[in-house]
């Protein structure tokens, strides 16, 4: 049955991808969407019988790699996380298949389009699945494969070439920290196998190993190594300038993609190796800070973005950072916890924001929309319920795992913990703040988008209003439904040995101990923010334009989001193409084409011309170079001998 | 003196260095090229005669003959190509004759 | 002996002398003439070497026809007087050089060399003791129409290959001469000399105002 649940997409995509021109739009539909929704199920039943064994089942599929100590096999690792990370890929794949049935009406590529989403949702199980560091770097780069080819989907417009490569380029500079992470992990431990590593971990604390003349704590640099890739696959601040330019690709895309699964690889590999992170305190510290950093740093570039999408990108990035700090207080459950409902409300999001683009015909600008909430209410209130569980406002599911992993990064009570608990808490009241600024100035106020397009204003079909409806079900009851397994009392119960937490570091446990304060003050400044915003753009909208004009440089600051692609083209890019131009037009051309084919076509012109120029055509000149020769000659033979 | 076979020998060899120098360094005409090989031709009957009477052997004498055949056929075509291309050309100018330049 | 010296010196300086005119003349009649001139010179020589046949042989032939047919050809193409051209004289020294080599090489093997001994079993065809009995003449044709009958034949079919090539080469076809070609009237053919014309009774034959 697992390989069922983790193949059927492949073969879906398969028919999809080969067969798409013979069995045509509704054929493809039919097969991915029908092999995905099977996919779930069977995932949920899978799910339920993980949480009725008694530790990790392994299932071998075939050898692969047996060579010089290195021995690797396909298999699929079925312990609870994985089964978490089933359940939640396979359901939002399925509903963004469904809703792109609506999305995608119409466009002439769908059965590639559908087989992309299939192909993508298998690499993203077989990494999930993964049972050794090559399977999961095989489903890693698979998934940005299939990134690569959903943002560049339209591959008509230049910026989402552009895009497409600039997500793949930035992934890989991660995948190449991951690919020494597992080297360095081979190097101490001489096995890549999950089962085989684990026991061996504390072995290997207070080693060291030689890397670039220091000598380092092995089990640091392999795990900041292993971390630098999930850095580059969940866009974390230094790795991040991918994830906005991602939103060329189409909704379904931003929604399955880089909201749910793709991106959420780098908090499930940290997860994943928590029998590992454990053990090096620092980089958990590196985990953790960088975490905090990116949450903040992601949400103030949020608060001034005027495209939709943006917004929300922005948004899952900081997200994505409270996941990590919350991995970096030992809070891997928590962490989990928070993937599962994001999973949920993000994807809501971002579908939603699908629908308002199809409803306003394919306006994304936030500064040309406004006053449609009564013309789609449907879409409005699924976006309020996004809005609400992202913010952390009880009873919705993203306030029990967002509260959870701020306050047990209080409870951590060292200086990187107490660091994210004060990022953590200031960027709830950011995240409140541009989440309700979305909300405001997409549905509100007077209507700013011309006649013709608010005349066309109208609800989406049924096929994009159903896996709405469901991915807001799941937004507000999962998070208090799963809360006692997942954080609550029974998560030891729940997780068993697929996580280790020392006992030092318990975290979600030492919470219990807060301060009413500290577990309130999260709450009370995403309420505060909601006010804020309310007052700035329903109340007063000239306060925002006017505080933009007070502090326009932290505002453009703001807006090109730190400079940091600026920092990027100058440092890397420029110096790539000077590299590339350099080596091209003087190696290759000047030197290489010199010297090799232009050189001797040209000489052999040349001496051409030049020997051509005996040929004068005067008949005496031939015959006096017969006399020369005849001179030469007989004086050749006159000479003494 | 005595006039020794070396005698009518340098007669022919200036006779034949007069040929060639006539071959390309005339600035005239093609005619003259056809004037100077028979100057050569000439040169080189000479030795042959005189060869033939020193060495007491008539076959020098005989190829003399020859040679007087061939090139009297060779004048013939010579002159007759030369007035072809007269009639064609319209000048038989050596510094005009360049057609097969290179 | 003096005579021959004195003869000798004449001849072969006139003869020296025409060969420089030759190529140095102005006028190229003058040039012709002086060719003329040089050919009569080594006629003398010979005569002085003692092969009057070739001699004469040369007069008649070199003289009476080829030099008379070059000069046939300058009369009939009217070639002008030649202004020397600028330039001619760039490869005066280089040529003169060359060519000055060559005489002094030719005059250096032709002073030191030696006949070699062997030389009597060598010869062709060689003058039989008593030879002063038989003319030069006499000797040459014995030799010509036996030994050499072969090479004799050759050149006639050089000669008359020259006399074809030469009219081939300058026939010309002038237009608006009216003349037959018996080959042709005889291979017409009834097809293109007559026309069948079905004329009807009364109207006009309409065929001859438009060729």
């Amino acid at each position: 049955m697992a390989a069922a649940v983790v193949f059927l997409p492949l073969l879906a995509a398969a028919i999809a991808g080969f067969f798409g021109r013979a069995i045509g739009d509704r054929g493809a539909q039919l097969v991915t969407c029908g092999a995905l929704l099977i996919s779930a199920v069977l995932g949920i039943l899978l799910f339920r019988g993980i949480l009725a064994q008694d530790g990790a089942q392994v299932i071998h599929l075939a050898n692969w790699i047996a060579a010089g100590g290195v021995d690797v096999e396909w298999s699929l690792r079925l312990d609870t996380l994985s089964g978490v990370m089933i359940v939640v890929v396979t359901c939002v794949s399925a509903m963004v298949h469904i809703y792109s049935i609506g999305y995608m009406h119409g466009d002439p590529h769908v059965p590639r389009f559908m087989s992309y989403l299939s192909l993508f949702t298998f690499f993203m199980l077989m990494l999930v699945t993964a049972n050794d560091f090559v399977q999961m770097f095989f489903g890693w780069e698979g998934v940005g494969l299939a990134s690569y080819l959903l943002i560049g989907f339209w591959s008509d417009r230049p910026a989402a070439n552009a895009a497409a490569i600039k997500a793949f380029v930035v992934n890989r500079v991660g995948d190449f920290g991951f690919a020494l992470g597992i080297f360095t992990t081979f190097v101490i431990f001489h096995s890549l196998d999950f089962s085989t590593v684990f026991p061996k971990v504390p072995g290997a604390v207070g080693t060291t190993m030689n890397f670039l003349q220091w000598q380092v704590p092995s089990l640091t640099l392999a795990c900041v190594l292993l971390f630098v890739g999930a850095m580059g696959k969940s866009a974390q601040i230094g790795l991040h300038t991918w994830l906005p330019d991602a939103m060329e690709g189409p909704t379904p895309v931003s929604a399955l993609i880089h909201a749910a699964t793709m991106v959420t690889a780098g908090v499930y590999m940290v997860a994943r190796l928590s029998p590992m992170f454990e053990y090096s305190a620092t980089a958990l510290a590196v985990v953790g800070v960088i975490g905090g950093t990116t949450a903040m740093f992601a949400a103030s570039i949020g608060m001034a973005q005027n495209d939709i999408k943006r917004v929300i990108a922005y948004s899952t990035c900081s997200q994505l950072g409270y996941m990590f700090f919350a991995a970096g207080v030992s809070a891997y459950q928590a962490s989990i916890f928070h993937l599962f409902t994001h999973a949920f409300f993000k994807a809501l999001l971002f579908l939603g924001a699908g629908s308002v683009i199809h409803a306003m015909s394919g306006e994304q600008d936030m500064r040309r929309m406004g006053g449609i909430w009564r013309k789609i209410p449907v879409t409005y209130v699924v976006m309020w319920i996004g809005s609400l569980s992202l913010c952390g406002i009880p009873p919705f599911s993203g306030y029990y795992s967002k509260d959870t992993i701020i306050a047990a990064s209080w409870a951590a009570g060292s200086a990187v913990g107490r660091y994210s608990y004060c990022l953590g808490t200031f960027t709830a009241f950011l995240t409140a703040f541009y989440s309700w600024r979305l909300i405001i100035m997409t549905f509100h106020g007077k209507p700013r988008a011309n006649h013709e397009t608010m005349h066309h204003v109208h609800e989406s079909a049924w096929s994009m209003l159903i896996p709405l409806i469901v991915l807001a079900m799941g937004a507000t009851f999962i998070g208090y439904f799963a809360y006692p397994y997942f954080v609550g009392a029974d998560r030891a119960a729940f997780w068993k040995s697929t996580i280790l937490v020392l006992p030092g570091h318990d975290s979600i446990g030492a919470a219990e101990g807060n301060p009413a304060v500290i577990d309130y003050l999260p709450l009370a400044a995403a309420l505060f923010g909601i006010a804020l915003a309310y007052v700035c753009y329903m109340l007063r909208p000239d306060i925002p334009p006017a505080m933009a004009m007070r502090f326009r440089a932290l505002y453009l600051f703001l807006y090109n989001k730190w400079y940091f692609d600026e920092l990027y083209d100058r440092l890397f890019v420029n110096t790539a193409f000077m590299l590339g131009n350099g080596l091209w037009k003087t190696g290759d051309g000047a030197i290489i084409d010199r010297l090799g084919p232009d050189g001797i076509a040209a000489t052999t012109r040349e001496l051409a011309r030049e020997a051509s120029r005996l040929q004068t055509g005067y008949v005496y000149h031939y015959a006096f170079a017969m006399l020369i020769g005849v001179v030469a000659l007989v004086t050749w033979y006159l000479l003494p001998k | 003196m005595t006039i020794g076979l070396a005698h009518y020998l340098t007669v022919a060899a200036i006779l034949f260095t007069l040929g060639i120098f006539g071959i390309f360094l005339n600035r005239k005409n093609v005619i003259i090229i056809m004037m100077s090989i028979e100057l050569m031709l000439l040169a080189v009957n000479i030795n042959f005669v005189a060869f033939s009477v020193v060495l007491q052997d008539l076959a020098g004498q005989v190829f003399a003959m020859f040679v007087l055949t061939v090139a009297a056929a060779e004048a013939a075509i010579g002159l007759a190509i030369l007035v072809v291309y007269f009639r064609n050309r319209g000048t038989i100018q050596v510094e005009d004759i360049h057609m097969m330049k290179g | 002996m003096i005579l021959q010296a004195i003869m000798f010196y004449l001849f072969a300086a006139v003869a020296i002398a025409s060969g420089v005119m030759v190529v140095s003349a102005r006028n190229p009649v003058h040039s012709v003439l002086f060719l003329i001139l040089a050919f009569f010179n080594a006629a003398g020589l010979f005569v002085l070497m003692g092969a009057e046949f070739l001699a004469m042989i040369l007069v008649i032939v070199y003289v009476g026809a080829v030099a008379v047919l070059f000069l046939f050809v300058v009369m009939m193409l009217d070639i002008d007087f030649v202004r020397l051209r600028s330039g001619a004289i760039r490869y005066l020294p280089i040529g003169a050089l060359i060519g000055i080599v060559l005489l002094a090489e030719l005059v250096l093997v032709f002073g030191s060399w030696a006949i070699a001994p062997s030389i009597a079993g060598l010869k062709a065809a060689p003058i039989a003791a008593g030879a002063a009995s038989v003319t030069n003449t006499r000797a040459l044709g014995g030799l010509l129409y036996t030994r050499y009958i072969f090479a004799f034949q050759t050149a006639g079919l050089i000669l008359l290959v020259a006399m074809i090539g030469a009219i081939v080469l300058t026939l010309r076809q002038r237009t608006g001469v009216r003349r037959q070609s018996i080959a042709a009237q005889l291979a017409r053919t009834r097809a293109e000399s007559v026309e069948i014309v079905k004329v009807p009774l009364g109207s006009p034959v309409g065929g001859g105002e438009d060729d």
